[in-house]
């Protein structure tokens, strides 16, 4: 089913959230994510950041409020389509990718959703072409430097054809080389991006919209640009600005 | 262990060995060294013509011999308990340079040492001509439960990313001016321990959200198939079939 | 500790294959039943870290070190199911891998190495858990007493297979005894790691540690208005497994009990027949025989109570493997349908 023109990829009403620890990490978060947007998602440690992520394809649930991927609501029925529509990019690639070759890892979620042969190599092309990762299927991902395996750990999910593209930390441990591949990369894609960053060069450089979770609720929502140079509100919610970085004097590419 | 020792137990080469599908081996291995565990001991020249057996595969299979020497080390701490068997077995003694020894001790030294290292050399030479990956994907067409292949790969892919945390733990040990002298250390030693399986653990917790992620519900997707023709089945029989007629004359003869 | 091919004849060694096999059924079933979806990703990794810490060298003095088996260890820190699985799996790739343990020998190996060991310190682990106040330290002191024993009965357990299949005519006696001093020696560094290991991680992630889940504070959950709302985790109500377990044990001790009471008797006559007779070298004869925990009541070991008291321990582990897997065969059934429940109520 394709969802109406006009239909958000993301939309989170009213969540809220508490660990079976009792720690409670959400408090009525309300986003809405427009197809092709991208957006960075900011905020400090312990904000809620990782539990709003895992509630989009529905790891974690059974609290209140509701959210929707492109109108389909996360629920237990249609958890498989909501899972193979939200691709999470999780911070280490260590994790992500579990299997012994990279053409087994970027085949697992498509293969898990029915497809085999031919076709599926096919898919696992695509998606490897689209990191510019192409000459590494049959190595094992360990052998692969730190930036080449978060590209594949990105591949493993465009496989899936997603309709949102979800990156926890796509930045983190990157050198300079690797982490603007990655961001060519990223531009280059033609998918809804919720970026999870502490990089805040980053979220301008990518993101045109951004979002502050604080305390488990949306605290800011608005330009990055005009975020970043918010002084005040980027003090309360502890975030900072690398030494010398202004944001005003920085040209976005498109 | 796993892949980053595989260079070490996988020697890559093109031979009709390596080119045999892994099941097929697995099966040969395992029935021939079954065959030699089965042969009296008494049929000297039986053990004899089992390693020529193995001499033979390891040249068509382009395996050094020093190298199948070498491995054949890991056997040593059994060889110390043959050693021992001669003087404390029962039985009638004969005297050999002086030293009284049990004749019964003499032959389950000689057993133990026969089979023992037939038993390490087929293993070897399996390990070295078949890819771990292979080896898994050989053990799964044997009909071992697929749960239980999952859980082998999965020690084997992670295994080096475990022992690289050990080992970065044991440098930052170092580094602080600690090193473990006795037994006044274990705790620090546990510590290490206690906080390598709560990473091991953690990290397992994480691999099974990004599989979630991807569609997984249990079963891994089939994604490689290996099949053996009749024509590869019989060439791997050729060992065990002729350490089984080997056997089946020393049964005959003594 | 890892047996070579040819150690044990091929008869008691396919025979070992099959209860091997069998305890890696009763162990995947049961991980699934717990772990769910997450069994193979869970047991990988503990399986990897199994391995890694067997290359953990303890020093124990000048020169010399020891390292961990690891079987205690995995039992009480994920179960005895998954304890089960992870060393198997550890041996059954140091097997394949590394020539490490013979293949016709593994169905041994996994016997005494992973399920006498598992099962015996887990036995232990809940029975003390049980009977001491519940704190942490008696994890700890609990752990320690469950590893110094898995050991020496992993070695009494290699004793009875070597006593049924052993290739040479050694003693069965000076067997077990050479076995289980040596393995009451390392048991002891053991010991200590594994309690000095299981206690890190309850002070750090008690939810964590299988064996010490009934130490873990009932939960509360509220929102930000203070108004209590439903637990997210619906906490599974207790199954009557665990009671029966218990009265389980208890009867498998009581049983051992019996066990070593005639194995500190009898034995000693027939052994004693044997020799007069001049069939001593064929021990595994009247081990056949009779109970074949007779024989772990050894002329050779002097202290009545020890050895007695291990053939007792050894009785436990039989008698619980065998109870477990009837139990697990009588509740095939009911057990597919929790799971199905279970992975329907799980997301």
């Amino acid at each position: 089913m394709t969802p109406a023109p006009g239909t958000p990829s993301l939309e989170v009403r009213g969540l809220a959230f508490a660990y079976p620890d009792g720690h409670q990490a959400l408090f009525g978060v309300d986003l809405s994510v427009g197809r092709g947007e991208r957006v960075a998602l900011l905020g400090p440690n312990g904000a809620g950041k990782t539990t709003l992520v895992l509630h989009l394809n529905g790891i974690l649930g059974g609290g209140a409020g509701t959210v929707r991927v492109a109108g389909l609501p996360v629920d237990k029925r249609n958890l498989a389509e909501v899972r193979r529509r939200v691709g999470i990019v999780f911070q280490d690639p260590d994790d992500q990718l579990f299997m012994p070759t990279v053409r087994e890892d970027v085949a697992f979620g498509p293969a898990a959703a029915g497809l085999r042969g031919a076709e599926l190599a096919a898919c696992v092309d695509r998606a490897l072409a689209r990191v510019g990762m192409s000459g590494y299927a049959d190595r094992p991902p360990h052998h692969l430097s730190f930036g080449q395996r978060r590209r594949v750990a990105v591949a493993t999910v465009l496989a899936m054809e997603p309709e949102i593209l979800v990156l926890d930390e796509p930045s983190s441990n990157l050198d300079p080389a690797s982490r603007r591949e990655l961001a060519d990369i990223l531009r280059s894609l033609d998918v809804t991006v919720l970026m999870v960053t502490h990089d805040l060069p980053y979220a301008l450089e990518l993101c045109e919209r951004s979002v502050v979770l604080s305390d488990g609720v949306i605290a800011a929502d608005g330009p990055t640009r005009e975020l970043l140079c918010d002084e005040e509100r980027m003090a309360a919610h502890r975030l900072e600005l690398p030494f010398g970085f202004d944001p005003r004097s920085v040209a976005v590419r498109g | 262990m796993g892949a980053g020792h595989a260079h070490k137990l996988y020697r890559h080469a093109r031979s009709p060995v390596h080119a045999l599908p892994p099941h097929c081996k697995i099966a040969a291995v395992f029935c021939f060294v079954l065959v030699v565990v089965a042969t009296p001991r008494e049929a000297l020249w039986a053990f004899g013509l089992y390693a020529l057996l193995l001499a033979v595969v390891t040249a068509a299979a382009r395996v050094p011999a020093g190298f199948l020497l070498r491995r054949l080390l890991i056997e040593v701490p059994f060889v110390a308990f043959a050693l021992l068997m001669p003087f404390v077995a029962e039985g009638e003694r004969v005297t050999l340079w002086g030293l009284s020894l049990s004749e019964s001790g003499l032959w389950g030294a000689w057993n133990i040492l026969a089979k023992g290292t037939l038993g390490v050399a087929a293993s070897v030479l399996l390990a070295s001509t078949t890819e771990l990956r292979a080896l898994l994907l050989g053990l799964q067409r044997l009909r071992m439960p697929p749960l239980l292949v999952q859980i082998a790969s999965f020690m084997i892919r992670y295994g080096d990313v475990i022992t690289d945390e050990m080992r970065r733990m044991r440098i930052a040990r170092e580094s602080r001016g600690f090193t473990a002298r006795g037994v006044r250390h274990w705790k620090v030693l546990a510590t290490s321990a206690g906080a390598l399986f709560i990473r091991s653990y953690e990290r397992g917790e994480r691999v099974h959200l990004a599989m979630v992620s991807r569609g997984y519900t249990g079963t891994m997707p089939v994604i490689d198939e290996v099949t053996a023709t009749r024509a590869q089945w019989t060439y791997a029989a050729a060992l065990p079939l002729a350490a089984l007629a080997v056997c089946l004359t020393g049964w005959m003869l003594t | 500790m890892h047996v070579p091919d040819g150690f044990i004849d091929a008869p008691v060694s396919l025979a070992a294959g099959a209860v091997a096999a069998t305890a890696v059924a009763v162990g995947l079933r049961g991980a699934r039943r717990e772990l769910d979806e997450r069994t193979a990703p869970l047991a990988g990794l503990v399986a990897a870290f199994v391995f890694a810490v067997q290359m953990l060298n303890f020093p124990v003095a000048a020169g010399t070190s020891g390292h961990l088996l690891g079987g205690a260890l995995a039992a009480i820190l994920v179960g005895p199911y998954t304890g089960v699985l992870c060393i198997s799996v550890v041996l059954l790739m140091q097997g394949v891998l590394f020539a490490d343990g013979g293949l016709t020998a593994l169905g041994v190996n996994i016997c005494d190495m992973a399920v006498v060991t598992t099962v015996v310190a887990y036995a232990l682990f809940r029975l003390l858990a049980t009977v001491l106040p519940r704190r942490r330290s008696s994890v700890t002191a609990a752990a320690f007493v469950a590893a110094l024993v898995s050991v020496p009965a992993a070695a009494g357990a290699f004793t009875l297979l070597y006593a049924l299949g052993g290739t040479t005519d050694v003693p069965i006696g000076k067997v077990f005894t050479a076995m289980v001093g040596v393995h009451v020696l390392i048991g002891i560094g053991e010991a200590a790691i594994t309690a000095l290991t299981v206690g890190a991680v309850v002070a750090v992630r008690p939810d964590l540690v299988y064996g010490a889940r009934g130490l873990a504070k009932p939960l509360e959950l509220r929102t930000a208005e203070g108004t209590v709302i439903e637990p997210v985790v619906s906490t599974a109500p207790p199954r009557p497994v665990r009671r029966l377990a218990l009265v389980g044990l208890l009867a498998a001790l009581a049983l051992a009990g019996f066990v070593s009471y005639y194995a500190s008797t009898s034995p000693d006559g027939l052994e004693k027949v044997a020799h007069d007779k001049g069939i001593d070298s064929k021990a595994e004869e009247h081990a056949a025989k009779d109970s074949p925990l007779a024989d772990y009541q050894v002329k050779d070991v002097g202290d009545e109570r020890i050895s007695g008291g291990l053939a007792g321990v050894i009785g436990v582990g039989a008698t619980l493997a065998v109870g477990t897997g009837v139990f697990v065969a009588v509740r095939r059934r009911r057990g597919r349908a929790a799971e199905r429940a279970a992975s329907a109520g799980t997301a």
